[in-house]
């Protein structure tokens, strides 16, 4: 049944295609399917009453006016919890957390008790009538604070704690670091505070906990970054056997790191349906969100940099003050204490580097998510810009030009740096000259001095990223154990159509289309023809989930891969159409034709159809692979951002001008959503450096708990992006791509900064902590006014 | 965010609705555009018995000059404000604050009657109409009272509005010839309520300031008229240095507090700063 090959086929849309997003099809039509649009049939709804008070001993609970509303059909307090040996449960940094109170409450917002009804709005207002008797303890608002001799311990009930420390991180060589130091003309240094921030998706977290008394099964509808390892947790923590348990994430109305942890409502909710047989809903509202839910950032950073006269870096110190709130929870691989914060030497080649970090529990929600990035390289990357940027000032020289003296060069690379990094590739000077010629460089720093001749505050900021993305290698990267490597299943049908399941869950990246379009480049079938399944445990293969910019770099090298292990066999089959021996067939996608005779061929969707029903005697039919990938290394990204602002001396009030991001993440599988994903990350960035903090006050209150309080920029605020971009192709990675979903974070509030500190420079100002609000920003002028 | 339970009443006449009044007042709120209402109540921040909708209501929505005024209906939206010709002509302060209120999904549903009723010192239209002048009319099943903004507005979240009345129009004085108008207002972001905000109204009469009016948002326990500010400029030569002393004077009239949005301090600098940009604003419109 060999056809002749068509000359005139559809070019196929495989890498470097903009192809349209498949999933765009129901999303804007209103025909998402997220966790608040599932009802099952008897579903009962559940609401969570939460602590006022940020730290407060537990007296007691009295419910039973609760209980009396019509429509509740229980009660669940901590103690009911502690009965099932559930009122505990791990967090992701080996720690532990209360689900539901039981002795004293720890941050203001932290679960107390939750309702059940057969109402949403009943069990809200049945909330409001559950009495606590609280006794108020004094709080510990900042780490400062929490390291402070006579601070209340806040993990009394922990065995051996005797203050609010956590953990005590080195990396990089001290003593090399010292020498380096020694060695310096001149070191610059730098105090800032990376601010508490949300990830804030605009769905907020949910589940609806579905336990089948009969048959013990569990299936649980989860807003889910990472379903299986989520699987994997609830085993371990309420002793369910694992083939009982199915996650499935439905559509994600965005993640960013917010919706990788288990959160206590997932278990009280769970808990709740084994115990009342019925289907349980629970959806936080957006305060719940805010207040409770994973934050990220909250590091008080110092950093030195170690110079030479003519600008040449040395080494660089930095130690770090964590604030983990009241439950170690960060979101990071086991080995590492700060994520990959050791990244910090960032784009530079320096020859020793000392990272120092101390982490502390204070009365604030935990979290320690990573807010679209790379554990914790956001703040890493944002002290050394911010850190090479003042070098170059206190230097007298202009900051492109220092950056570029110490790059390490493309000829470096592989890069090996001082904390143990291994730099795949790079070229970081070709994407700072890119970003320079864009934006005009030359031409604006000469514009500058004329507007300042004028009395005027124009500034131009740099920020040269590089992100470690892609955890990770089995040798380093686990989270609780679990390796974090991943899977992707290809079966392609008779008809020629396929199904690629995969073990990453997209939150908005475009997976359902990215991925069917690397199996469109391996194999040749069409993306449209390709679908990709995800989100369902019992259905995908296992991995650890979609975040930290790793799907691309380890779904996307399984779904090569297994793409690849599809075509071996096809290869067989087409070898027994053709009637020639396999090494003499060649393919070129979509046809696999007889080497010296290109008229004589099939094509994979002939292949399939042979797969089912005339394939070669001893060959198993169907066609089909499995793949797990284990990363040889993370991928590194990066780029250049340049951003020139205009800023009101006498009002603070700042904007953004100009706006240039080069990018270079290898090779760009879909150049459109790639470029999406940019701007959403700029957009972030923007409002991290510009407006976005949540602050406690001094007995623990939370200021921003809804959207007033913290502010996420719309249109209006967002700069207008100019975006460009230079490719060099991660070489360990099969079809050499880079992540790419979280750069701008890292890379772009550095950037914003860094301009408006070079506007307000020549007054004397060094330093100003995000968010700069005209109010700090003013603030910053007239203090730099004042004698000293 | 699910509100308390709530008993909702639909109004089809302004009779209707004061008879509701009546019926409810104390534990009735008025639903007109509900942009502040809703919300608040979705957070239980209040928890009203009874909702009278006044929505259904026709007639309440006009913006016409009659007398010497312009009478605005209580259920006019914020963006027929903006989109007005009648105020983009002849009342410059008002044309100026009204594509600044909130975002636009609040001012497609928003109304200025209820924007007024709200009372939040930090909201826009308070010190718009402060600074015009301006009178609301207040409705109930017993007659209606004429009272000016500055008695309408008593203090944070409180007018002198009685449970049983209705706000049903404002009337702002139509100014007179060579008048400019301002509403300078700084936020944080698009939607966020003003962290300072200056209303200026301003006419002049043979080369010198003939009326001019200053109201500030966002600086106190309500909106705050500037009258000494205001005083200042009467008879003045419309010059920088006036502006400057009425921007002085501006600033010792507000009465900011520390919070998110800024300091004390900066919020008290921003008012004096926008005081007099809105004046040399105002002055080189009237100037025309």
């Amino acid at each position: 049944m060999a056809t002749e090959a068509h000359e005139d086929q559809a070019e196929i849309r495989g890498i470097g295609h903009s192809v349209k997003r498949k999933e765009d099809a129901r999303f804007i039509r209103g025909k998402g399917n997220y966790i608040d649009d599932i009802h099952l049939p008897g579903m009962l709804y559940m609401a969570i009453l939460r602590s006022p008070f940020a730290h407060a001993k537990l007296n007691g609970i009295d419910a039973s006016r609760a209980q009396a509303v019509p429509g509740v059909v229980a009660v669940v307090t901590g103690e009911l919890m502690a009965q099932h040996n559930l009122a505990w449960m791990p967090t992701m940094s080996g720690d532990t957390q209360a689900v539901l109170v039981t002795d004293k409450v720890r941050f203001q917002g932290q679960e107390v008790a939750a309702v059940i009804a057969e109402d949403p709005y009943v069990a809200k207002d049945a909330v409001e009538l559950i009495d606590v008797d609280y006794d108020a303890l004094d709080v510990v608002v900042s780490p400062q604070q929490a390291l402070a001799s006579d601070a209340p311990v806040i993990r009394d009930e922990k065995d051996g704690q005797t203050d609010n420390h956590i953990y005590h991180w080195e990396s990089g060589d001290a003593d090399a670091t010292d020498r380096a130091f020694a060695d310096a003309d001149r070191v610059v240094s730098l105090d800032t505070f990376y601010p508490r921030s949300h990830p804030a998706p605009l769905e907020t977290c949910g589940c609806i906990a579905d336990v089948d008394g009969a048959t013990g099964q569990a299936t649980i509808y989860m807003t889910s970054q990472a379903p299986h390892a989520i699987r994997t947790v609830f085993a371990l923590v309420a002793g369910l056997p694992e083939e009982n348990i199915r996650i499935v994430s439905p559509d994600l109305g965005g993640g960013f790191g917010n919706k990788v942890p288990v959160y206590p409502g997932y278990v009280v909710a769970t808990a709740a349906s084994l115990l009342l047989g019925r289907p349980v809903k629970w959806i936080e509202d957006r305060s719940e969100n805010l207040i409770s839910t994973g934050f990220a950032r909250d590091f008080h950073m110092h950093g030195e940099l170690a110079l030479k006269n003519d600008g040449t870096m040395l080494g660089l110190r930095t130690s770090l003050l964590a604030d983990e709130g009241a439950f170690h929870a960060d979101a990071q691989p086991s080995k590492f204490k700060v994520g990959l914060f050791h990244v910090v030497t960032g784009s530079y080649d320096m020859s020793a580097a000392h990272v120092v970090a101390d982490g502390y529990y204070t009365n604030k929600a935990p979290g320690g998510v990573a807010y679209r990035c790379s554990f914790r390289v956001t703040e890493a990357s944002y002290l050394i810009e911010r850190l090479v940027q003042n070098a170059a000032y206190e230097l007298g020289m202009d900051p492109a030009d220092l950056r570029k003296k110490n790059f390490i060069r493309k000829d470096q690379f592989p890069y090996e740096t001082p904390t143990g990094f291994v730099y795949d590739s790079g070229d970081y000077h070709g994407a700072m000259d890119l970003a320079l010629e864009k934006i005009g460089y030359a031409e604006l720093r000469e514009e500058q001095e004329r507007k300042r001749a004028e009395g005027k505050l124009w500034g131009i900021g740099l920020a040269s990223f590089t992100e470690a993305v892609g955890a990770g290698p089995h040798k380093d990267y686990d989270i609780l154990g679990l390796k974090m490597n991943d899977g992707a299943e290809l079966r392609i049908h008779p008809t020629g159509k396929g199904i690629l399941k995969i073990s990453s869950k997209t939150q908005g990246q475009g997976h359902e289309t990215t991925f069917a379009q690397i199996v469109a480049e391996e194999i040749g079938i069409q993306p449209e023809d390709i679908k990709v399944q995800h989100g369902d445990t019992d259905n995908t293969p296992y991995g650890l989930g979609t975040y930290a910019s790793r799907s691309t770099p380890t779904v996307g090298a399984a779904t090569a891969m297994v793409s690849r292990r599809v075509i071996e066999k096809a290869r067989k089959i087409a070898a027994h159409l053709l009637e020639v021996a396999e090494e003499d067939v060649e393919f070129t996608r979509p046809t696999f034709s007889v080497r010296g005779a290109p008229d004589k061929a099939v094509t994979i969707q002939d292949v399939a159809f042979a797969a089912y029903t005339n394939f070669p005697d001893g060959m198993e039919s169907g066609l089909e692979a499995a793949y797990y990938y284990d990363p040889p290394n993370l991928t590194f990204p990066f780029g250049t951002y340049a951003v020139a602002v205009e800023v009101d001396r006498e009002t603070g009030v700042w904007q953004v001008t100009r706006m240039v991001a080069v990018d270079d993440c290898g090779v760009r599988i879909n150049p459109m959503i790639v470029e999406g994903q940019i701007h959403g990350g700029l957009t972030e960035g923007y409002g991290i450096a510009a407006m976005e903090q949540i602050t406690f006050d001094e007995t623990g209150n939370c200021i921003g708990s809804n959207f007033i309080d913290y502010l996420l920029p719309t249109a209006v605020e967002t700069p207008r992006f100019e975006l460009g971009e230079t490719v060099t192709p991660s070489p360990h990675h099969p079809i050499g791509a880079k992540g790419v979903g979280e750069s701008a974070t890292v890379g772009s509030p550095a950037a914003y900064v860094n301009a408006v500190i070079d506007a307000l420079w020549p007054l004397g100002v060094r330093n100003i902590d995000m968010p700069l609000t005209s109010a700090k920003v003013w603030e910053a002028i007239e203090a730099a006014k004042a004698p000293a | 965010m699910l509100p308390s339970r709530f008993d909702y009443h639909r109004a089809s006449s302004v009779e209707e609705a004061l008879s509701l009044l009546d019926d409810y007042g104390e534990d009735a709120k008025v639903l007109a555009g509900g942009q502040s209402l809703i919300p608040l109540m979705k957070l239980r921040f209040v928890s009203p018995g009874h909702l009278i909708d006044i929505d259904p209501i026709p007639g309440l929505d006009g913006i016409e000059e009659r007398e010497g005024s312009l009478a605005l209906g209580a259920l006019v939206r914020h963006n027929q404000l903006a989109s007005s010709e009648i105020i983009t002509n002849g009342y410059p302060t008002l044309a100026a604050a009204a594509p600044q209120i909130a975002d636009p999904i609040v001012r497609n549903l928003g109304t200025i009657g209820g924007s007024l009723a709200h009372a939040d010192p930090a909201g826009d239209l308070g010190s718009v109409m402060l600074s015009m002048g301006a009178n609301v009319v207040l409705r109930s099943s017993s007659g209606e009272r004429v009272v000016p903004i500055g008695e309408f507005l008593v203090d944070t979240f409180t007018t002198s509005i009685t449970p049983n009345e209705l706000l049903t129009e404002i009337r702002i004085p139509t100014p007179p010839p060579r008048s400019g108008g301002s509403y300078l207002k700084l936020e944080r972001k698009v939607g966020d309520f003003a962290t300072v905000a200056v209303a200026v109204t301003l006419s002049l009469q043979d080369g010198t300031v003939g009326s001019a009016g200053i109201a500030l948002t966002g600086v106190g326990l309500k909106n705050i008229e500037a009258a000494e500010a205001a005083a200042s400029l009467h008879g003045t030569a419309p010059t920088d240095e006036a502006f400057a002393e009425a921007g002085r004077l501006a600033a010792a009239a507000s009465n900011p507090v520390t919070d998110v949005r800024g300091t004390d301090t900066y919020k008290r600098h921003m008012v004096e700063v926008y005081t007099r940009r809105g004046l040399a604003t105002a002055s080189a419109m009237a100037a025309g």
